[in-house]
């Protein structure tokens, strides 16, 4: 499995470190409530197909990444870096 | 206090040549990271105070003795001249002068002894003179940097300099004994 880098360009999966599902870029307000920091922390979607991942290159540039991946075919549908999502 | 004696990395080991490879430990000088605060314009600053050009990601400018080499996101390695203060300005410097083991190798299979290690194309078409990336050098995160048609510089953390050795040392053998 290969991921393009949007620094680095297309680089192998081994230089990558996988973090989770990219809810994780949806931090809830702190005053949000006990039920949606549950779901922030604890409840993730289980779909067999396309999933939001928050991806590092930590041996490349060392940037976060929001990768669209196909969790049944692993296929990349896009890498965008966080930061820029995050704007 | 002590007369302290700095040691390199590598002890100042000879240079290790293996089929038609060499290995050499290098002798970069002052280690600098520049990171570029948000939003700030540091390239004119930086050109006019060191006389080369900012880098580019993926990039290295200069040449030997005074080298920028883009490092990761948002950070140029300075190696060589102390950094110019006004630099100050725009970025965070850091130190990093005993941080980093550094190291040349040239000759004519230096590529194939890389594609043991690096999992990255190199080849002159794909990665010339003054492309630099960080990827892994075997089982290390480092930085590799083309310096000449058939020589790369590598920098792997200073705890990792005798890995680095190692594994050069093991991939020159592996090329060379293919013949
Ligand atoms: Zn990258």
């Amino acid at each position: 499995m290969r991921l393009r880098c949007p620094i680095c360009g297309e680089r192998d999966r081994r230089e990558f470190y996988y973090q989770g599902a990219a809810v994780m870029l949806d931090r809830p307000a702190p005053d949000a409530g006990e039920a949606a920091w549950d779901n922030y922390l604890h409840l993730r979607e289980n779909p067999a197909g396309d999933l939001e991942e928050v991806w590092s290159h930590d041996a490349g540039c060392g940037a976060w990444l929001k990768v669209t991946r196909n969790v049944s075919t692993h296929e990349i549908k896009s890498v965008e870096l966080a930061r820029e999502v995050k704007q | 206090m002590a007369d302290l004696i700095a040691k390199t990395p590598l002890d100042s080991m000879e240079p290790v040549t293996i089929g038609t490879c060499t290995v050499t430990e290098a002798n970069l000088g002052t280690l600098t990271s520049i990171a570029p605060y948000a939003g700030a314009k540091i390239a004119d600053t930086f050109k006019t105070a060191h006389g080369m050009a900012w880098p580019a990601p993926n990039r290295a400018t200069g040449k030997d003795g005074a080298r920028a080499i883009w490092f990761g996101r948002d950070m140029v390695l300075l190696a060589g001249p102390d950094p110019d203060a006004g630099l100050a300005k725009h970025a965070a410097l850091t130190d990093q002068s005993d941080a980093w083991t550094a190291v040349t190798l040239g000759g004519a299979d230096a590529e194939a002894v890389l594609a043991r290690l690096i999992p990255l194309d190199l080849s002159p078409a794909n990665f010339k003179r003054g492309h630099t990336a960080r990827t892994q050098i075997q089982h290390m995160t480092g930085s590799v940097t083309r310096i000449g048609a058939d020589t790369f510089l590598l920098l792997v953390f200073r705890s990792m300099a005798g890995t680095l050795l190692h594994d050069l040392e093991r991939a020159m053998a592996s090329v060379a004994v293919r013949g």
